[in-house]
């Protein structure tokens, strides 16, 4: 039994119905398996369909786990997990509050620039600055925002898709 | 919205008796009184009153088990819904095919602390296989026809169907059946061919084979239990069922080694740990069965069927897995054994059943034989051989009578033994017979009973008075919580706590209060007779049947522990139990 913890990114296509998110939450939090991100949101009005993203740890025995469960969940279309299946995408948005004065607010627009992250937001003792990128380039730019005066901060979980013109 | 249009309680009763149903197991309330006003004016369906509405759940289970049915609930909105919540989750862990149907307040008035709101749809999400709010009447017939689809398709479970109140008045156009077909749920059934012919190999060069089975295979229906007795003949292979697998091999058979697991036989559980292949069709390694995880069946590759991915590698990593159904699986097995010609040269298995019968030869039911005492197991035994030409029901409640009843009654067809195997619920007993003589008015049906759990549903008495139900509740009476006794014998030191039963009824004044034939016994001549009379009687009978209080169930695989280090009773060599730390903490 290989007993390693893996983090894997795993996408889920559900129909857009009343409850589908509190299952895949409560099928979590009941079976004690890890959400270090969720995101959801409809991809296909039409149709009614939702995309649940995830990214969760675990050794491989629970990730299998994981995927089969969510696979049995009544309103669930697909289950695909995105890091064994290769290549794929994975961008997060965040939106940072800074809030300083002198030098600090030249040094956290120069670190903004840096991260090509914007400013979307200004008053003469604040920022707003928002970001896209992977998980990691967030926590990066939230770290070297700390000592600048970082107040409050609102991620988005991430958003995942393979490369390559297959869907999933 | 055409001329043709209905209530919501009248689309659902359609729906109902359009999905083949005759009986509904449920109770009253104010969120369902369109609905019961709907019942009242038709024939087609009959509702049994119960007392409780966990009663009802069970009763459906009863009913669903012995007919492969599904069982229809109906109940009230608030209590009535969460009262259903431990049927739910019964039927949940033991794949039993149930739609339960709520009442809910008025959906302008859901969220807003109503009389008897709940949020049913969130209490019951993780305690069903799938539930519904239904907001509009023109979704009912469809939901409906979905619920009763993903109940008994696939791994069977429970449907929750909350109905808001004036969703059942207000008017629609129904939706036959034949026009739903589900959107995304479409579990597979066949399996994948070149695994099968795979596992046919592993099983033809097997030298220490063992097959597993479960509860998959009553669920797969009668085909099922018929092939896999086919098959196993055909090998000659030795076969343990568990707990929920009794009755799908026929138990008089000789290569049945009994049920396996915590209190399964001596050879079945050592066959177990040193088989080489090991043949699981429908069952889902659980801790029951299989002990401590690490020293389980170390030497086996293992093969595993079952209709539900999610029990593919869960507890124990296996080698082969097959998705499907048992019934189709194994006709593909049969197929494929017959086309390659395939014969076990006796001679390699020969060792194999040696060493089995030595392990048999420990006779690991075995209980001491005296004429003082009513023996519990003496007490199943002597129930069986006066009983077992009659092609019986049987139910059980939870505890040692439970274990007793699952090593000596010997089931040899499917969908006669009734038990709550996965939850453990003491009370589950008494309803699921009920639910169980209602599909079989002819039948002999016998709930063997604890003294304890029967008093958990013993409200139901007057629901077997009410329609004339014969059931006979056998109480293996020894005024004991009898396995939690055991286990603080055991492992507790035998520190008593809270175990015994102070205050017990009269059984036999309680019976005959509620209308039925109250019976005693306290010596085994007595209890002889007593069978004699409950069986020669058409009427509920409660027989108060006075066992050892002493008596523990052997053997026993101490939590923690491996299938070969399990413990034997003294009649069949005893060694005394050394509960781990490790184990203690475990249930």
């Amino acid at each position: 039994m290989q007993d390693t913890i893996e983090r894997h990114t795993i996408s889920a296509v559900v129909d857009n119905e009343s409850g589908v998110l509190a299952r895949v939450i409560g099928l979590f939090s009941g079976r004690g398996y890890n959400i270090d991100s969720l995101t959801v949101s409809e991809v296909d009005r039409d149709n009614g369909i939702s995309r649940i993203n995830i990214v969760t740890t675990g050794t491989p025995m629970i990730i299998e786990q994981i995927k089969a469960q969510l696979d049995r969940l009544v309103p669930v279309h697909r289950v695909a997990d995105l890091t064994v299946q290769g290549p794929h995408i994975e961008r997060e948005l965040a939106l940072l509050k800074v809030r300083n004065s002198g030098e600090k607010r030249v040094e956290a627009l120069r670190i903004a620039d840096i991260f090509r992250a914007r400013a979307v937001d200004a008053t003469d003792r604040s920022f707003v600055f928002e970001i896209t990128g992977s998980a990691s380039k967030i926590d990066a730019f939230a770290d070297l925002m700390r000592p600048l005066g970082l107040v409050d901060m609102s991620r988005t979980g991430v958003a995942a898709i393979s490369r390559g013109p297959d869907e999933i | 919205m055409s001329n043709n249009a209905m209530t919501g309680a009248e689309i659902l009763i359609k729906a109902l008796t359009d999905q083949g149903v005759d009986t509904i197991f449920g109770y009253p309330g104010g969120a369902v009184l369109p609905i019961y006003d709907a019942l009242f004016k038709q024939n087609s369906i009959r509702h049994i009153l119960v007392r409780q509405e966990g009663g009802a759940v069970h009763a459906a289970e009863g009913y669903a088990r012995s007919t492969g049915k599904p069982g229809v609930v109906l109940v009230t909105s608030g209590p009535g819904a969460t009262n259903a919540v431990t049927g739910l989750t019964d039927a949940l862990m033991d794949s039993i095919p149930v739609v339960c149907l709520t009442g809910q307040v008025a959906t302008h008035m859901i969220g807003n602390d109503a009389f008897q709101e709940c949020d049913t749809t969130g209490i019951t999400r993780p305690c069903t296989k799938h539930n519904y709010l239904v907001r509009d009447t023109a979704d009912l017939a469809r939901v409906v026809h979905e619920g009763f689809y993903v109940a008994t398709n696939g791994r069977p479970g429970p449907v929750v169907i909350d109905i808001p109140k004036d969703v059942q008045i207000n008017t629609a156009d129904y939706t036959a059946p034949e026009k739903v077909r589900h959107k995304t749920y479409r579990p597979r059934v066949k399996g994948d061919l070149e695994k099968i012919r795979e596992a046919v190999e592993m099983i033809a060069n097997a030298e220490r084979p063992i097959f597993y089975t479960g509860g998959g295979i009553i669920n797969a229906g009668p085909k099922a239990s018929a092939l896999l007795t086919q098959f196993v003949r055909m090998t000659g292979y030795p076969i343990t069922n568990t707990l929920m697998g009794l009755g799908g091999y026929p138990a008089s058979d000789r290569q049945y080694l009994g049920m396996l697991g915590m209190h399964g036989s001596y050879e079945a559980n050592w066959a177990m740990h040193d088989c080489d292949v090991m043949i699981c069709i429908g069952a889902r390694f659980d801790d029951r069965v299989t002990g401590r995880l690490d020293a389980f069946s170390p030497k086996s590759k293992k093969i595993h069927i079952d209709i539900d991915p999610s029990s593919i590698n869960k507890n124990v990593r296996v080698d082969l897995p097959i998705i499907g159904d048992a019934a189709h699986i194994l006709e593909d097995m049969i197929r494929i054994w017959k086309a390659g010609a395939r014969q076990v040269d006796p001679a390699r298995i020969e060792p194999w059943w040696r060493q089995i019968d030595i392990w048999r030869a420990r006779n690991s039911f075995a209980y001491e034989q005296t004429d003082k005492l009513i023996k519990p197991q003496r007490a199943v035994e002597a129930l069986y051989e006066k009983i077992k030409d009659r092609d019986p029901y049987i139910t059980t409640e939870v505890g040692q009578h439970q274990m007793w009843a699952a090593q000596l009654f010997k089931f040899e067809s499917p969908n006669r033994w009734m038990t709550s195997g996965g939850l453990g619920t003491m009370g589950y007993g008494l309803p699921a017979a009920m639910g169980a003589q209602i599909a079989h008015p002819d039948k002999l049906v016998v709930d063997i009973a604890g003294e304890a759990s029967i008093m958990m549903n013993i409200q139901e008495m007057s629901t077997l008075a009410q329609y004339k139900l014969p059931v006979k509740i056998f109480i293996l009476n020894n005024q004991w919580m009898g396995m939690v006794r055991q286990w603080q014998e055991l492992m507790h030191g035998k520190r008593y706590s809270e175990s015994y039963v102070e205050s017990l009824p009269d059984f036999v004044k309680l019976a005959e209060s509620f209308g039925a034939v109250g019976l005693k016994a306290e010596t085994p001549d007595e209890m002889d007779s007593l069978i004699d009379e409950m069986i020669a009687v058409d009427r509920p009978v409660i027989a108060d049947v006075r066992v050892d209080p002493a008596e523990n169930v052997y053997p026993m695989v101490p939590s923690g522990a491996a299938h070969n280090e399990m413990i034997l009773g003294n009649e069949a060599g005893a060694e005394s139990p050394q509960a781990t730390d490790q184990g203690l903490a475990l249930v």
